[in-house]
């Protein structure tokens, strides 16, 4: 009997947020296009006709997602282990970056899943490295990490910014030489219905990681202690759990997850590094993590979420500006941020009133 | 001559650092992550553009301006204090949120996507130079910004609350002090402070321009961080950090230093008291944490 | 009221009747009560977890009261604010100091009715009226100084002020000696007594008996959340105190040890625990643990007793690898474990009950099941994957075996009782291999019942041969379980004796530090 009421509760409490995401973007969309003078009906149509109304429009919302789930995947991580990574953003360019430079050095004609498996493993080592200073410095001097990955955004996007403009840019642009080996390949060579849409295979590798990083957190004993570090620090020590090293490992191990992402675009869509391809989805990394509680599947539930929304904006930008989209984006955070605590005090008082009821039986 | 110049260019780009840091400094004290300020100085940007633009007044830009960072900064204060939401989320929420609507009502109002028509600003058109700053008001307030803000946290009972609060709100509340409210104050001032950081900007370049605060709010923050949460300080460390701007413009003909390296430098700067020169560089006890 | 009721005056300062309070699952109060005549010092006293504090909370507007009326001078005050409560002349010291450390004594004082100079804040003045008030009370504190800066007993002392400068007429402290050092001790007896004089209501917590008896003129008793007595205190003695806390008779002779069960086992310290000249660096304190040496054989209870705050936490943090060695030896027999971390001296034979479970012990949103393998993690893996069906058999047998209630193991820990919590570390901690274990408070915080199945727990463990350093702040639990009792003071264990040679009467000189013994007793 407990067992399935507490899983009630937690059910609720995980799909709480996600209905106060649809809520709040159903009420303020509306008011927002109406101020635009437009009908709402028609927009959230044109909305949903232009996401998941055609094999384009889905494998435009797979492919934004698949970066999502990566960034989002990478603040969940690290806020399993207690720390807060705002440095997504710097670790998803990184990431790109390493792959773009692997793709370059490698001689054409390398065997394709050689040259894939070279560039992957170069963009999550890239991101590792820029997720592991925040980690280092937090473990060895205290140095708290969202100040940390915070400044660490700016240093690499400009160290990146950089290296790309006086070395690796073709002239005119801010973009590298398209890669000699290591391409992703696009989901509409083999289903032609994707057809010009950007999704690719990486998102397969994507899928892969998500239920590697769950298996990681719930199954195995580095999981257990990493989550341990993560609720009470003091306590793992106890159990004989190295804080510090768990802290690193658990930055290097985001910073992998969020450089991951950086293949998508590079391997999968541009075949090519472009300055300033993160666009904010680092950033956007860490409200998946909030909608999808931490949770690898919340994680990419939410990111397709927040990927249908940023497609959306560019279906409906014919009627009503695209920009919609951003200002609902962040009233959603903060509705979702707002009442996350709230929710959590009334499931815990329902659980509460339940255990309460039940209390002579048990 | 050339001193001089040096001087009046620093002083020009430290005045959003200095309005935004003083409001960083203030909500950090009082216990709330100011991770918002750079959507605060965008929102009080495009509020003075408005306000410019429609009545050809720049004072009635700044108060539109300050009005816009206030709703903002509401917004933000009624979510982490009402609602107890995670103030690094909400931080990062009124960021998107923020270029979000600047682009919405730029489209709406301009039916543009990138910038607004030209509106007053302080200053005559043809007086350049440091004679053009000193035409500016805002200006002197933003120079004057930081001592205020020193008296007001260390001579007045509303900055001994203000540091009791970031400190240890529990002692606070037993007492008596209203803590939420005194959060409520530090947050709204901040959103005011930074918003007149982005106001200057925008009536200096007599425009706005689509996420034109580019950073700023967070090289105001390396500079609270890196000032350990002292008004005093954290204006040396955005006159500092406007310096090596200054000097970079100056030097960028002879390329001697890469501009991004330069750029970078508060941020290094940062981490580096954060992390290193650290012991001292401590944070209020009580930073950040409005979750129960 | 089942016990006899002391008669109190026509008109009590302080009434509060049939007070409720939950916590979640937890009853705190259950229709709760005192009644407080102006002028006296009143002990409320009662064993950990009876709901005293809470109580307090509520009359000082702290906590919202879930049902039940509070009277003060006579006027209903239910639900009133802190700030309502001060205003009506409630103080309450809280016996985790509620101090602003970056602050001064004096800006802490008067803080949230500071004086006002021209709309600015006079800082001269509160200096002057804080020092004005200090000598008007005998309160001695240093008012420009920070409050980080301070000893305990000093920031004891700013407390008190705090209250005294909004004009208390009743004040509320919540286990005010259970930092204080013995001359502390005396000294807040006379500051109370003065202030007392002076016209103010004083509350007192405690569950120190002869605290009670030394300056108190009436008693209130909680158990349970209830209120079970109200007593004169010249008209009772400790053990009419004790039987009402307790619920039953309870033979303090035994408590106080004059029967002694067992002389220690001198089997040598093969298996046993050995300190030599152990030095630890404390958070505030250059030498918290200042060249400690002592063994504990097997099958013996060596009892470090002594005042909260001398050095006890740093030593077993010390010895459990949580906090590091300036200098001196640690070893388990003959192996050497200074250097070792945690795991290592968990896997050559040591076991620790932490002194805060909620803190250490226990990962509070991590299930039964899981808690119960918390630092042996490794011992239920299988090439780095976690053997659930292990963990769950373990966890079944462990809550049979402990009587771990609810028997539901996959219920999170954060919704266990006290005694329950503090059940799943002593199961876990006495039910893997070890020879040494470190008890550090086995008892705090938890219910009389689970208490005596915890000493039985120690006992047991002790007749198999093990060998157990138990710390406690409970004098009376120290003389109930060891062999031998050593006591701490500054970081020194300054005397070692057989228990037959205890009591709390020999004890006593040397917790305060006004005896010390030769620390060579202790080898």
């Amino acid at each position: 009997m407990r067992m399935t009421e507490s899983r009630r509760a937690a059910l609720e409490e995980a799909l709480l947020p996600l209905a106060v995401a649809l809520a709040v973007v159903l009420v303020v969309g509306d008011l927002l296009i109406l101020a635009y003078g437009e009908a709402p009906g028609a927009v959230w149509r044109l909305l949903l006709d232009g996401t998941w109304g055609n094999a384009y429009g889905i494998g435009q919302v797979l492919y934004k997602a698949t970066t999502l789930t990566c960034t989002g995947l990478a603040v969940a991580l690290a806020l399993r282990a207690g720390l807060f990574n705002i440095g997504a953003e710097g670790q998803l360019a990184a990431g790109g970056f390493g792959a773009a430079v692997m793709g370059l050095a490698l001689p054409t004609g390398t065997p394709s899943l050689l040259a894939i498996g070279a560039c992957v493993a170069a963009a999550a080592l890239c991101g590792s490295a820029v997720g592991a200073v925040p980690g280092v410095l937090r473990a060895r001097f205290g140095a708290h990490e969202v100040i940390v990955t915070i400044m660490m955004n700016f240093i690499v996007l400009a160290l990146l910014n950089y290296v790309v403009a006086a070395k690796l840019h073709v002239p005119e642009t801010l973009h590298t030489p398209a890669l000699e080996a290591g391409t992703v390949g696009r989901v509409a060579a083999t289903f032609p219905a994707f057809h010009g849409s950007a999704l690719n295979w990486t998102i397969v590798l994507v899928a892969a990681a998500v239920v590697s990083v769950a298996w990681y957190l719930f199954r195995t004993r580095a999981g257990f202690e990493l989550r341990a570090v993560g609720l009470q620090p003091d306590a793992a020590e106890y159990g004989g759990v190295s804080v510090s090293r768990t802290w690193i490992g658990a930055m290097a191990l985001s910073g992998a997850i969020a450089g991951l992402g950086g293949v998508n675009f590079v391997l999968g869509y541009k075949g090519y590094y472009e300055d300033g391809f993160a666009g904010g989805a680092g950033f956007l990394g860490i409200v998946v993590a909030l909608v999808g509680r931490n949770h690898p599947l919340g994680v990419v539930i939410a990111a397709l979420f927040f990927a249908t929304l940023s497609q959306g904006g560019l279906a409906i930008n014919a009627m009503v500006p695209k920009q919609i989209v951003e200002v609902l984006q962040g009233i959603v955070i903060l509705a979702i941020a707002s009442s996350v605590p709230e929710v959590r005090r009334l499931v815990r008082k329902a659980a509460g009133a339940r255990r309460a009821d039940t209390g002579a039986t048990s | 001559m050339t001193l001089l110049l040096f001087l009046a260019q620093t002083i020009r780009i430290a005045v959003p650092y200095l309005f935004a840091a003083a409001g960083g400094a203030l909500a950090e004290r009082a216990g709330i992550v100011s991770l918002s300020l750079e959507g605060f100085m965008l929102g009080g940007a495009f509020g003075a553009v408005i306000g410019a633009h429609y009545t050809d007044s720049a004072w009635i830009g700044v108060v539109s301006g300050v009005v816009a960072g206030l709703g903002l900064a509401g917004m933000h204060a009624v979510c982490t204090l009402r609602f107890k939401a995670d103030q690094i989320v909400t931080g990062v929420a009124i960021n998107l949120f923020a270029v979000g609507i600047t682009r919405f009502l730029l489209q709406l109002a301009f039916d543009s996507s990138s910038n607004s028509p030209r509106v007053a600003g302080f200053g005559g058109e043809n007086v350049g130079g440091a004679l053009a700053l000193a035409s500016n008001p805002l200006v002197w307030l933003g120079v004057a910004v930081m001592p205020v803000l020193a008296f007001v946290v260390y001579r007045t009972t509303f900055g001994l609350r203000v540091r009791a609060v970031g400190e240890h709100p529990a002692a606070a509340a037993s007492l008596g002090v209203p803590v939420n409210r005194v959060r409520y104050a530090a947050v709204l001032g901040s959103g005011a402070l930074a918003a007149l950081g982005g106001t200057y900007l925008a009536l200096d370049q007599h425009q706005f321009t689509d996420s034109m605060t580019a950073g700023r709010g967070f090289i105001a923050l390396a500079a609270v961080i890196f000032g350990r949460w002292d008004p005093m300080r954290a204006g040396v460390a955005c006159l500092l950090f406007a310096a090596a701007e200054t000097l970079q413009i100056r030097l960028q003909a002879t390329q001697i230093i890469p501009s991004q390296f330069v750029a970078m430098i508060p941020y290094v700067l940062t981490i580096v008291a954060v992390a290193g020169v650290v012991g001292r560089s401590r944070s209020p006890a009580a930073l950040g944490r409005t979750t129960e | 009221m089942t016990t006899p009721t002391a008669q109190i005056g026509p008109a009590p300062v302080v009434r509060m009747t049939g007070i409720q309070k939950h916590f979640g699952a937890v009853h705190a109060n259950r229709s709760a009560e005192i009644e407080v005549a102006a002028g006296e010092i009143h002990a409320l006293v009662g064993e950990n977890g009876a709901g005293k504090s809470t109580l307090m909370k509520i009359l000082s507007g702290m906590l919202p009261a879930d049902g039940g009326r509070v009277e003060v001078g006579g006027r209903d005050v239910t639900g009133w604010s802190t700030t309502q409560a001060i205003v009506a002349g409630v103080g309450m010291v809280h016996q985790h100091f509620m101090l602003v450390p970056t602050l001064t004594v004096a800006e802490n004082v008067v803080l949230g009715r500071e004086p006002v100079n021209v709309g600015t804040f006079d800082r001269d003045r509160a200096i002057r009226e804080v020092e004005t008030l200090s000598k008007q009370s005998g309160l001695i504190v240093p008012a420009e100084r920070l409050v980080a800066d301070l000893s305990v007993g000093e920031a004891q002392r700013v407390e008190i002020l705090k209250t005294l400068y909004r004009g208390a007429r009743i004040l509320l402290l919540d286990e005010p000696t259970a930092v204080l050092s013995p001359p502390e001790v005396t000294e807040l007896w006379g500051v109370l007594r003065r202030v007392r004089d002076q016209g103010t209501t004083i509350i007192l917590i405690t569950h120190k008996l002869d605290e009670v008896m030394a300056v108190t003129e009436r008693i209130t008793v909680m158990r349970q959340g209830a209120t079970v007595a109200q007593l004169a205190t010249r008209e009772t003695t400790p053990e009419g105190i004790a039987r009402a806390m307790v619920g039953r008779e309870v033979d303090l002779a035994i408590r106080d040890g004059q029967r002694v069960t067992r002389e220690p086992g001198r089997t040598g310290t093969a298996n046993g625990l050995i300190v030599s000249n152990l030095t630890v660096r404390g958070a505030r304190v250059e030498r918290a643990v200042n060249d400690v040496s002592f063994t504990v054989a097997p099958g013996e209870i060596l009892g470090i007793a002594g005042v909260e705050g001398n050095g006890q936490t740093e030593l077993l943090e010390a010895i459990a690898g949580l906090r590091r060695a300036t200098s001196g030896r640690i070893q388990l027999g003959a192996l050497d474990i200074t250097a070792a971390t945690v795991r290592e001296r968990a896997d050559a034979g040591l076991s620790h009950i932490p002194e805060d479970r909620h803190q250490r012990g226990l990962i509070l949103d991590y299930s039964v099941a899981d808690n119960l393998i918390l630092g042996q993690q490794h011992r239920f893996t299988q090439r780095g994957v976690l053997d659930r069906h292990a963990i769950a058999t373990n966890a079944a047998e462990q809550a049979t075996r402990f009587d771990i209630r609810p028997a539901n193991t996959t219920a999170k820990v954060r919704d266990l009782s006290g005694g329950n919590q503090q059940k799943v570390v002593i199961a876990r901690e006495l039910s893997r291999h070890f020879i040494v274990l470190l008890a550090a408070q086995p008892t705090r915080g938890v219910d009389v019942g689970a208490i005596e199945f915890i000493h039985d727990a120690l006992r047991r463990a002790r007749d198999a041969g093990k060998a157990i350093l138990l710390v406690s702040a409970e004098l009376r639990e120290i003389l109930t379980l060891s062999d031998r009792i050593a006591v701490m003071y500054g970081g020194r264990i300054v005397t070692v004796m057989p228990r037959s040679d205890a009591s709390e009467a020999v004890l006593g000189p040397f917790m305060t530090g006004a005896r010390k013994g030769s620390q060579a007793d202790a080898a």
